[in-house]
């Protein structure tokens, strides 16, 4: 419908707009949004992107502002009104301001497990990307078998991970788990994998790490073998040792690669539902519970609190994009255009 | 399992005739429903089965098979949902409108919650509800929401005490622990006369109450809208659990997956004692330990300082509210629900029927393990019930792996689950 009005009021300014859409690339639509003519001249390529922006829409633009409108109201399982064959219930939830918000503001519980939060996503990422690099710059030499290994290497990552999460339960667990059968045949006492609260803490680390690092040495090995030789040649003529051509050549070019990944690692690590939801389900006591399993579990118990589960949705949401904003800003400081 | 099937279903057949005739008897306000020719009621029932798919699954099936001889235009699409997963996953489906069965096994404890969000048919004076006079009065009761009928009672349980005769009586003792103080000495006594464990706990609300009840506790008195989880007699319950860990009596339980940790001790015998419900004797009896079926004992709760309590659990046939095939749903769930059907359960898999009648027909009578629990259910404490019910027992999980782990003492835990409490329950005192 809306591509089919644009043609004739874009016939019109076409110059215009082809000036303006070259410009487009570099700093988003802005151009379009200064004057109607512009941007209904590019009709054709407001077309080309209907069918994305209209699913986009759908999709993720309309839970998103309905996601907004229930985190201001009451509204519950139990509240909101239905009819579902005989029975029939009102709607009676209202709107309440900001007090979901204030709520988990005020809790104490939402501040340590932020904290834990925070830990389990640096932790995850630091060793993500330090252990994913190490094992890219072993595979990025010549050696036998180099193709093998990589296949293997890749492979946590291409089992689907709720599967590998639960191998991961069950060689973990306490009296029948292969882990402490191992430890118990050498002697050694068995350790409280999943049941103690530090050892928690731990395991579902671990078991995110050996995850992750496939994906994070893939995604920088592909980084490494764009990295031109010559460079490496050149800081050889030149007497650079192994640690100064990776420390001034390596790292500094692999920055696009790692910058990217880094970030796209931070917010899944966030949002990493599955690893700790089936490996400890948050506990023991929610030593292991991040922000997401305890909005799963504060939403998803008993009569369902759709309201307070949107709050706690888009906290996470306005966490994440602060921290997105914050580490883009810091690179552009840096003098990097990503 | 498969002794002569052909017999099985003619007994069955004449039964429910039987009993159908009954309820046709005295029809007056039972709610015997209105009476149908089983060769005309049409349509696809799909039933979601929340029971163990490996162990009572193939007898509940059965069931099924006969039902569809007996309703010969009705399709039965069996469908066996785990029972961790059933809450949620018809919760949702029945919210959107779409992909919900049209029965449920519904556990005691969702009753209320899924009666009051609407997703259930009110059964009074439907054909499902045949002979409502006959059902015993606790399981009747989980039933029952804001004066109406929302389930027809399948099968009822409670916890008990699931021994292993040869190790207890190794460690000296002829008969079960009849007290918590009893069953820590026992536990003990195992300990240091077999090396076994004594007892392993598993690390589940549900699991608790019987502690909590033995003293005098409750999480709630729902009928003056009270909060009882920080009570002394509760908090008394907890230490009871606090100390059988901490004396060794039951030594640090697993907290993840304990449900399996402790029945596969028992099984292997590598503990004598553990708590568990009538569905588990199955299963236990399976294991290495009980080669010799007479080597499991099964025995009421120990006493704390006031009662032998456990609650009253079992499961409900419910039928969705929004279900395009009422009718055979109804049909459906009164032949499950028939003296004849809850008889043959029981005989095969040892559950406990719900109607008085079916303790009267043979095969019932003279099951062991229906004998063994009866008086088990019969003091069973019912839990309260109400919406909120399902959203009691996180909090006390939580709590209670916080006890296992050495994060809080009995006192903080009650404390803490008192505090959440007060946040589902606004308005109590």
């Amino acid at each position: 419908m809306t591509v089919s009005a644009r043609p004739e009021t874009g016939a019109r300014t076409r110059p215009a707009a082809a000036r303006g859409g070259r410009r487009g690339g570099r700093d988003g639509g802005r151009p379009g949004r200064r004057s109607g003519r512009a941007g209904s001249a590019r009709w054709y390529a407001w077309a080309m992107v209907a069918p994305v922006v209209i699913v986009m829409g759908v999709l993720v633009g309309y839970p998103l502002l309905r996601g907004v409108y229930l985190s201001l109201t009451d509204a519950t399982e139990a509240n909101v009104g239905r009819t579902i064959g005989m029975n029939e219930i009102p709607a009676t939830y209202g709107f309440v301001g900001l007090d979901n918000y204030l709520e988990i503001v005020r809790n104490g519980t939402f501040w340590l497990r932020l904290g834990w939060t925070a830990l389990w996503t640096v932790a995850c990422v630091g060793l993500h990307v330090t252990l994913g690099l190490g094992l890219a710059m072993l595979l990025n030499r010549r050696l036998r078998f180099r193709g093998l290994y990589r296949v293997l290497l890749v492979l946590p990552w291409a089992a689907p991970a709720f599967v590998s999460t639960f191998i991961w339960r069950y060689l973990l667990n306490n009296d029948f788990g292969l882990v402490n059968g191992m430890l118990r045949a050498t002697g050694l006492p068995a350790v409280h994998w999943l049941d103690d609260p530090t050892m928690a803490k731990v395991s579902v680390i671990v078991v995110n790490v050996w995850l992750g690092v496939a994906f994070n040495m893939v995604a920088m090995l592909g980084g490494l073998q764009s990295i031109p030789g010559e460079l490496y040649e050149a800081a050889r003529v030149d007497g650079a040792s192994a640690w100064q051509q990776f420390r001034h050549i390596t790292l500094p070019m692999l920055r696009p690669v790692s910058q990217t990944v880094i970030l796209i690692g931070t917010i899944w690590t966030f949002n990493q539902f599955p690893v700790i939801f089936l490996l400890t389900r948050g506990g023991p006591d929610s030593a292991t519970e991040i922000l997401v399993t305890a909005a799963y579990r504060d939403a998803f118990t008993g009569i369902r609190d759709y309201s307070g589960a949107a709050a706690n949705g888009l906290v996470i949401l306005g966490l994440l994009v602060v921290m997105a904003w914050a580490y883009r800003r810091s690179l552009r400081r840096h003098g990097e255009v990503w | 399992m498969r002794r002569t099937p052909l017999a099985g279903v003619i007994a069955g057949l004449a039964l429910v005739l039987a009993a159908a005739a009954c309820g046709g008897g005295d029809d007056g306000g039972t709610g015997s429903g209105k009476s149908v020719d089983p060769a005309t009621v049409s349509g696809t029932v799909t039933y979601w089965d929340t029971s163990d798919a490996a162990v009572e699954g193939p007898a509940f099936k059965e069931l099924i098979a006969e039902f569809k001889t007996k309703y010969p235009k009705v399709n039965v699409n069996y469908v066996n949902v785990p029972f961790g997963e059933a809450q949620n996953k018809f919760k949702t489906a029945a919210q959107s409108g779409s992909g919900a069965p049209d029965v449920l096994r519904t556990e005691v404890g969702w009753m209320t919650e899924f009666a009051s969000l609407g997703y259930l048919a009110p059964l009074d004076g439907t054909y499902a509800l045949e002979n409502a006079g006959d059902f015993l009065p606790a399981p009747a009761g989980s039933a029952k929401y804001n004066g109406k009928t929302w389930g027809v009672p399948q099968v009822t349980d409670s916890l008990g005490l699931l021994y292993n005769k040869d190790l207890l009586k190794k460690a000296g003792h002829d008969a079960p622990p009849k007290t918590v103080a009893e069953l820590k000495q026992y536990a003990l006594d195992v300990k240091s006369k077999t090396g076994k464990t004594g007892l392993t706990l598993n690390v589940d609300a549900y699991f608790l109450l019987p502690f909590i009840y033995g003293e005098g506790g409750d999480l709630v008195d729902a009928a003056n809208k009270k909060i009882t989880i920080n009570s002394p007699q509760s908090v008394a319950g907890l230490t009871v659990v606090t100390d059988l860990m901490e004396s060794g009596a039951a030594p640090k339980p697993a907290i993840t997956d304990s449900y399996t940790a402790a029945i596969t001790a028992l099984k292997e015998g590598k503990t004598a004692m553990i708590y568990n419900g009538p569905w588990s004797a199955t299963d236990a009896l399976k294991g290495s330990a009980f080669k010799d079926r007479a080597n499991l004992g099964v025995a009421p709760v120990p006493a704390g300082t006031a009662k032998a309590a456990a609650p009253t659990g079992g499961h409900d046939y419910t039928v969705y509210a929004g279900s395009k095939n009422l009718d055979a749903s109804y049909a459906f769930v009164r032949f499950m629900s028939s003296t004849a059907g809850q008889a043959k359960i029981a005989a095969k898999l040892g559950l406990l029927p719900t109607r008085t009648s079916a303790y009267s027909v043979p095969e019932v009578k003279n099951s062991e393990l229906v004998n063994t629990w009866k008086p088990i259910v019969d003091t069973a404490v019912p839990r309260a019930w109400i919406p909120e019910g399902g959203q009691l027992f996180e909090p006390l999980v939580q709590a209670y792996q916080g006890m296992v782990s050495g994060n809080t003492d009995a006192a903080g835990a009650a404390k803490t689950v008192d505090g959440k409490y007060r946040a589902i329950l606004k308005g109590w005192s």
